[in-house]
């Protein structure tokens, strides 16, 4: 094969850094959604190499639940320092105690779809144009339908029936003040890829995406990690388990699945070889056929 | 394992109902690339909607509406991984009102499949379809004729339709053209032979798309650069560093290259490449790079960087073929933002020299107002100069978009004639 080619993992970086710059160059105030999860983990990364040796010219933003997994948020600090740059954070609680938001009840209430408001207003407060995030169109029917450059109204809402066409590698970041886009530099990776490109790269991940051993509940197809945040029913056991997790969610909605794999090398292993999607046990997708579409038209990441 | 797959991008197009989404579903069905929970979920949005096989459609619908309606609203995308090769498919909506989003997926494929349902044959809109390809220079067109089932796998209705397709596609511009017998809804020649259609010969789709011969798809010969951005640093003494970022558009950049920088034809030489710090001796398309000349030069974004023996043209006045993508007709002699690679500047239509009929692929010159979906050759003048190639040579430094200044939208792609 001629040598002037690129394979694909390349030519998706290649294409992803071209975004991250074009984030940079036609925004004013572009952000990065850091959940902690592999995703954001890779687009920080990349973006780290976009811009090198100048630093990030991004702000990361997380949106805090206020039910993590202690292992993410202590990975989010060291990342943070350890690129040197500015981290906001909107807190849900916060969403919540001022009474923007109201907590859901019962058994399988979550935090997740709170988050939408907790983001939109921290997109308003701190004018930020740009919200640059690690979703991928293979991970869900709805994000498979979105543009790279994903025009946000002005109360942060999509419309995907009005989309903006998208032509050859030209963005159009175009907005009125108080609109915003949403940028996904890595839209057209799978989760295979996502895992090849972090082995290649020898990057660090949260211990979470390697197997070990933890207390869980079986709970809709699904191990839920054991936290204060659940209420356990009296016919649920808490049992330890060999676990790891594919996704990194809001801790009372991120399903892990049994696993051996603790090493990189075993995890592109099993995921080559799995049946279900890496969604599949992530309950707030669970809630109906257009769950997804839903959260995102009034949006949500 | 991946280290030397290529990508390889398509796009779905025919007419509603001729099984577009059916025969992606079907693509990633054989191919193995559903996962059981995909399947359980489409299974269960089959037997509500009343159907007792599984829809194959209903893995690409993901929108609401588009499940309750059967039809496709905008493109999706899809990804599926064989041992050969890496596919991005862009499923891409038959109706004629959502030609803007056909035009969105063929702009970066490489190849397209026009499917023609064989008990109807060539119709209008594999015709515009088929054009569009031709338009956009995808360089091969795979014409998968569809429901072969329904035509009880005759060879004599495929031949018919082979003849048809030819009789119009010599028109196009496409050089590769294949045909393939398919039922979709069957499985029949889709990732594997068909049993039922013994007299054809060649391969089945999935294979053809894995052994395509791609790499020459790509412009190796003109060497351009358009500056993204620049990168500062400074090194111990504080002496400041510009590195200009960007993606490579087209050929090959070496060290020591001489090199122009348009518009102001400024010469220098290639001091350094780097991709992330790591320094190189030699890059090509379409990789993000970080270019160092020997020369201190004011290089701003939008500005181009080529080989100093090949270069594009620098023009104010542009001839281009527009695809007129919004619900808003064009107005005339307004103002309209244009981008072209990382440039932008203002533009003016200033004249339409035609319509393309897509029936009968004829000129008309009476009736200049720009409707959505309308392909037209208009004369553009911009504020400052683009510097340019034909998008026949060079996809990337020959496109553009335009933007309307007042809703910000994108309302137009042009091809540089």
């Amino acid at each position: 094969m001629s040598k002037y080619f690129l394979n694909y993992l390349d030519e998706l970086e290649s294409e992803a850094i071209f975004i991250l710059r074009e984030c940079f160059e036609q925004f004013s105030n572009p952000v990065i959604l850091f959940s902690g999860g592999k995703d954001s983990i890779v687009v920080s990364h990349l973006a780290k190499k976009a811009f090198y040796p100048s630093p990030i010219p991004f702000s990361l933003v997380h949106i805090d639940t206020g039910h993590n997994f202690p292992e993410t948020i202590q990975f989010r600090d060291d990342i943070i320092k350890a690129l040197g740059v500015r981290l906001l954070i909107g807190s849900v609680q916060k969403s919540i105690d001022i009474g923007h938001v109201k907590e859901e009840k019962g058994k399988n209430a979550t935090r997740n779809i709170l988050q939408t408001t907790t983001l939109l207003n921290l997109i308003d407060e701190n004018k930020i144009d740009c919200a640059i995030g690690g979703a991928r169109r293979d991970e869900e029917k709805a994000r498979a339908k979105e543009r790279v450059f994903s025009h946000r109204d002005k109360a942060g809402q999509w419309d995907p029936k009005n989309q903006r066409p998208e032509l050859w590698n030209i963005y159009n970041g175009k907005h009125y003040e108080k609109e915003h886009f949403r940028v996904f530099p890595i839209s057209n990776w799978t989760e295979m890829d996502v895992w090849n490109y972090i082995k290649r790269e020898n990057m660090t991940i949260p211990s979470l995406y390697y197997a070990h051993e933890r207390e869980v509940i079986w709970r809709q197809g699904a191990w839920i990690p054991n936290s204060k945040h659940i209420i356990i029913e009296d016919h649920e056991a808490v049992v330890t388990k060999n676990i790891r997790f594919r996704t990194l969610g809001d801790i009372t909605i991120t399903g892990g699945i049994e696993s051996e794999a603790d090493t990189l090398e075993k995890i592109i292993a099993e995921v080559s070889a799995i049946r279900q999607t890496e969604r599949g046990s992530r309950s707030d997708d669970k809630r109906s056929e257009s769950a997804m579409e839903d959260r995102k038209r009034k949006g949500y990441f | 394992m991946q280290e030397n797959k290529q990508l390889l991008r398509f796009i779905t197009a025919g007419s509603v109902d001729d099984g577009k989404s059916t025969l992606i579903g079907r693509l990633l069905y054989d191919s193995k690339s559903i996962f059981e929970d995909q399947l359980k979920s489409v299974q269960n949005t089959s037997k509500k909607n009343g159907i007792h096989a599984i829809n194959l459609a209903f893995f690409t619908d993901g929108l609401r509406d588009e499940r309750e309606q059967g039809i496709t609203i905008d493109v999706a995308y899809r990804y599926f991984l064989t041992p050969k090769r890496k596919f991005i498919i862009a499923d891409t909506p038959g109706h004629v009102e959502f030609t803007r989003n056909m035009i969105t997926g063929a702009s970066t494929a490489n190849v397209i499949i026009v499917l023609i349902d064989a008990r109807y044959g060539v119709v209008e809109q594999t015709k515009r379809h088929s054009f569009i390809a031709s338009l956009l220079s995808i360089p091969h067109i795979i014409v998968c004729v569809n429901k072969m089932d329904l035509v009880d796998y005759s060879e004599d209705v495929f031949n018919r339709i082979i003849n048809d397709y030819e009789a119009f596609s010599s028109k196009l511009l496409v050089k590769d053209i294949r045909f393939i017998p398919i039922s979709a809804l069957n499985g029949d020649n889709v990732v594997n032979r068909s049993k039922n259609i013994a007299w054809y010969q060649e391969a089945p789709l999935l294979h053809t798309l894995e052994t395509m011969h791609i790499s020459s798809d790509f412009n190796k010969v003109d060497a351009r650069f358009p500056v993204q951005t620049l990168l500062r640093t400074q090194n111990e003494t504080h002496e400041d560093h510009i590195k200009y970022a960007g993606q490579i558009a087209s050929g090959i950049f070496r060290v020591d290259d001489e090199v122009t920088i348009l518009p102001s034809k400024i010469t220098s030489k290639i001091k350094s490449i780097d991709v992330f710090g790591k320094q190189i001796t030699e890059a090509h398309a379409p990789m993000s790079i970080a270019i160092s000349l020997q020369d201190h030069i004011d290089i701003n974004r939008g500005e181009m960087i080529v080989r100093t023996n090949n270069q594009p043209k620098v023009s104010l006045n542009i001839e281009v073929l527009l695809c007129w993508l919004h619900n808003n007709k064009a107005i005339p002699n307004a103002k309209y933002t244009i981008r072209h690679t990382t440039n932008e500047q203002k533009a003016v239509i200033e004249e339409v020299i035609y319509k393309i009929d897509i029936h009968s692929l004829k000129r008309h010159t009476e009736n200049k107002t720009l409707h959505m979906n309308d392909i037209t050759k208009v004369k553009i003048r911009t504020d400052k100069p683009l510097i340019i190639d034909s998008y026949r040579k060079n996809k990337t430094t020959g496109s553009i978009i335009l933007i309307d200044t007042i809703t910000n939208e994108t309302v137009a792609a042009g091809m540089i004639i």
